[in-house]
């Protein structure tokens, strides 16, 4: 059995979370700039035009593109060859945000409690944490840092079979023009189908963490995140929701089989900041 | 979008008045954070007849919560937040004479009635841009609620912090309009 230590991954943990918050991946950025040249609004192509230049500007800074730095969403895939030793999994990831978060000077966005005091946890600590054992002997973490402007835009609807595709579409697309210009757009609109409530709504989370516009690997859902694509930049929201050509970036849908009287689904919507950085250990 | 209009603040009625939605802004002067936690304590203490840590008669709220500074700097990244979220509040503060809002995002019918009552301009700032927009601040320091952290109020001094009146006094609104003029219906 391969031995990993704790201490290991609280250095990628600390590492990734200040990369993410000052480098933009650079799958995001292409689409970034690929907007500029197709927006039309005057608007529009201001926003992006700054939005692009704050992009290069917080790299070559090593700022944070953007002042919410989020809470901090990570997605462990851990080898069943593999014997983490040192401590706690858990403990080790909010080790690494804490220090991440203090080193990079990031804001510290986490409240205790959600509803009764609200007080500030001050080290961005919890994360939210997902583990999944897959085989092999590897460890592969993904930090999200997500922002509340975006995430509070999300949105989930059992629907009923009968709903069928058009039922699909149209609460996507609903969902899109609900959040009009509070997610920062361009967006990048990631869904989740299928499973059960709880399910879809990991699923439309990690279809953030898919690198931008990558299709899906099924021919059927792929012309359908293309078809979305085409009818949420029909909406006229537009960067910033200023009016414009260019409201998403990209669809991402993932999806699960489901029970016969049921069809969760679920939209998660990331900004323009689509932070997500990974690595293997 | 044309020429830039050069603000500076406090504001007075007459320069609302002459903003327009659509209107490329650079705003220079002092400018005060307040988000969430701090507008949720500014509105109690209103209900309750204290006096407010800071007068906002014919003042800007920037809605904001700053990354914290790295040394050698006057503040980190501090680009907007989401205004629909203070849309509660934003009445209540109008009428004690805040004169100008920023932030980005949409607001609400009501908050608009109120703008257009009290005449108060709402700017929009690029949402995401904030390592941008850290350098039009030119000085920065907590002046209440410290225990809040990123949702302190700070007061800033600004030299054209870039926006765009995204709603004016008038109640003519940049995020219905902009939409329109490019919703595409087959
Ligand atoms: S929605 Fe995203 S880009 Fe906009 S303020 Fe929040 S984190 Fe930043």
């Amino acid at each position: 059995m391969r031995e990993i230590t704790v201490e290991q991954i609280t250095e990628v943990v600390k590492t990734l979370s200040i990369e993410a918050a000052c480098d933009l991946p650079r799958d995001v950025e292409k689409l970034l700039k690929e907007a500029v040249a197709t927006e039309e609004s005057q608007f529009g192509k201001y926003s992006l035009e700054k939005i692009v230049k704050n992009v290069e500007l917080a790299r070559a800074e090593h700022a944070p593109m953007c002042q919410d730095t989020g809470i901090v969403v990570v997605f462990v895939e851990i080898g069943q060859d593999v014997h983490l030793i040192g401590g706690s999994l858990n403990d080790a990831i909010n080790e690494g945000i804490r220090q991440g978060y203090q080193e990079g000077y990031l804001r510290k966005s986490v409240v205790e409690d959600p509803v009764l005091n609200r007080k500030n946890t001050g080290d961005n600590t919890p994360a939210v944490i997902y583990t999944e054992l897959v085989p092999g002997d590897q460890v592969k973490i993904q930090v999200l840092p997500k922002g509340a402007g975006s995430e509070n835009m999300g949105a989930l609807k059992m629907l009923k079979p009968a709903e069928g595709l058009e039922g699909v579409k149209d609460f996507i697309i609903k969902a899109v023009t609900q959040a009009g210009g509070n997610p920062c757009p361009p967006v990048i609109v990631g869904v989740g189908i299928g499973g059960t409530m709880d399910k879809s709504t990991l699923l439309a989370k990690k279809a953030l963490a898919r690198e931008a516009g990558q299709p899906h690997s099924n021919p059927a859902y792929q012309a359908l995140e293309e078809e979305l694509l085409v009818e949420i930049n029909k909406l006229g929201i537009g960067p910033q929701g200023f009016g414009g050509k260019v409201t998403a970036l990209a669809v991402h849908i993932e999806t699960y089989p489901t029970h016969i009287a049921t069809m969760p689904v679920t939209v998660c919507l990331n900004c323009h900041a689509a932070r997500h950085k990974e690595a293997i250990l | 979008m044309t020429n830039i209009n050069k603000v500076t603040t406090p504001l007075t009625d007459e320069v609302v008045k002459d903003l327009k939605a659509g209107d490329q802004v650079s705003i220079s002067g002092v400018i005060y954070t307040a988000r969430d936690a701090a507008h949720k304590l500014l509105t109690e203490s209103i209900k309750a007849g204290e006096e407010l840590p800071v007068n906002f008669k014919n003042q800007v709220i920037y809605y904001a919560g700053p990354t914290p500074a790295k040394p050698g700097k006057v503040i980190g990244s501090c680009g907007p937040t989401t205004s629909g979220r203070m849309d509660a509040y934003s009445p209540i503060m109008m009428e004690q004479g805040l004169k100008g809002m920023i932030g980005k995002g949409p607001r609400s019918r009501e908050v608009i009635e109120s703008m257009i009552a009290n005449n108060v301009v709402y700017f929009a700032a690029i949402g995401g841009a904030a390592a941008l927009i850290a350098d039009s601040v030119k000085e920065a320091e907590v002046v209440a609620f410290d225990e809040l952290g990123p949702e302190a109020i700070r007061r800033l001094v600004v030299e054209d912090y870039p926006c765009i009146v995204a709603i004016d006094s008038e109640g003519n609104n940049l995020y219905e309009l902009g939409v329109q003029q490019y919703k595409v219906v087959d």
